[in-house]
């Protein structure tokens, strides 16, 4: 389960954050989780709880932003929404795509007591 | 979390701390830190690093995912024994638990190097950059690394490969590109394996093709068998055409 290691990637990076701004807990964090991350949501939210124990997320409040997917046809430059990477430009056909959102995995911010 | 070395997140870092943001105190007393990092940042910084390495001792390092059982090790093993003496080999073999395909490998009288990633159900670009450098590896040499048995979770673990092949077997369902679209997305070439078994499955390699081609239009394909040998010419003259010789 790939959620967890990602759950950890969040620990890591919002640990070394605090800590830099002189923190030992974390309030709130924000994070975005793109619609085509390859997350999936349940698998998340399990690795969530086990991840963020005795961390410094342990009481965190978390806001999470859902992205979703959207694509640049190459070759007729429609951009369309998209739920999968093998959905297809709704104005030519084409497949192939470039993708301008959905794929976000990120922390945007954090609140430090 | 290092698995190689036993390290936690905090103790050893290979990449600077770069991107470490001041947070701006609010007049409630509490700070905001704008952070904006991708989450897999750490790991995209080491792979970088690994393709850096590979780069520069002209290694081409190439990444083998698929299910289970479709054919990674038997594919390595007869590539290491076919192509002997043409180009020079090592292996990484991550693994779950035992260390079979590593004793198939070094059978083929190959360098091979064993990760062993209990839980973790993928490699990633730490656990290579470790395993790397007790390899002693040859320049202008091929590496190849196979992956833990999964399509999910190595899709998102970029480990500094070149080229990244998924192997998928026609004992498989032919909708499996649609099932695993990230992993289709982020490989360069799909060998199609067992063709020898066709006549015995319901597989339509054109189907396969067609979605696999649908996620990833510059997806190269090749169709081969390991158990007769059909097919097996085009992936050595393609991974010959990918192997940059000094001249
Ligand atoms: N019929 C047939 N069996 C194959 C072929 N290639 C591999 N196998 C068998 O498939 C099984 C799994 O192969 P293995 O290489 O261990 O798969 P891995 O888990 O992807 O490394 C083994 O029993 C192999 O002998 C093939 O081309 N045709
Ligand atoms: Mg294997
Ligand atoms: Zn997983
Ligand atoms: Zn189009
Ligand atoms: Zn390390």
């Amino acid at each position: 389960m790939h959620e967890l290691s990602i759950v950890m990637g969040i620990v890591d990076l919002a640990t070394k954050q605090a800590l830099a701004n002189g923190a030992n807990m974390i309030e709130e964090i924000e994070l975005e989780i793109g619609c085509l991350s390859g997350i999936e949501m349940d698998s998340f939210e399990f690795a969530w709880k086990q991840g963020i124990r005795n961390s410094m997320l342990e009481h965190a409040v978390r806001h999470l932003h859902r992205p979703a997917g959207k694509a640049l046809c190459v070759d007729c430059d429609t951009e369309f929404p998209i739920q999968q990477l093998f959905d297809s430009c709704p104005n030519c056909n084409g497949h192939l795509l470039s993708i301008i959102s959905g794929k976000e995995l990120k922390v945007k911010s954090l609140v430090l007591p | 979390m290092c698995a190689t070395c036993g390290c936690g997140p905090t103790d050893h870092h290979h990449s600077h701390d770069h991107g470490l943001s001041q947070g701006i105190e609010q007049n409630t007393g509490k700070k905001i830190v704008t952070v904006e990092q991708d989450i897999l940042q750490e790991n995209n910084l080491l792979a970088q690093r690994n393709r850096g390495f590979f780069e520069g001792r002209n290694i081409l390092s190439l990444n083998l995912v698929s299910s289970p059982g479709s054919g990674k090790t038997t594919l390595l093993e007869r590539t290491l024994t076919d192509l002997k003496g043409q180009l020079e080999f090592a292996v990484i073999e991550g693994d779950q638990q035992t260390a079979n395909d590593a004793d198939r490998i070094h059978a083929t009288g190959t360098k091979v190097t064993q990760i062993n990633t209990g839980k973790g159900c993928h490699l990633d670009a730490h656990m290579v950059l470790h395993a790397v450098q007790g390899m002693k590896l040859k320049p202008d040499s091929v590496l190849f690394i196979e992956n833990v048995g999964n399509l999910v979770c190595p899709a998102m673990f970029d480990l500094g490969e070149a080229e990244r092949v998924v192997v998928i077997s026609v004992t498989e369902g032919d909708d499996k590109p649609l099932k695993y679209p990230d992993m289709f997305h982020s490989s360069t070439i799909c060998i199609i394996n067992k063709i020898d078994l066709l006549p015995y499955v319901n597989f339509k390699v054109d189907k396969a093709k067609e979605y696999a081609r649908r996620i990833n239009p510059n997806l190269e394909i090749i169709e081969l068998s390991c158990t007769s040998g059909a097919g097996l010419e085009t992936w050595y003259d393609w991974l010959k055409s990918k192997v940059l010789l000094p001249v």
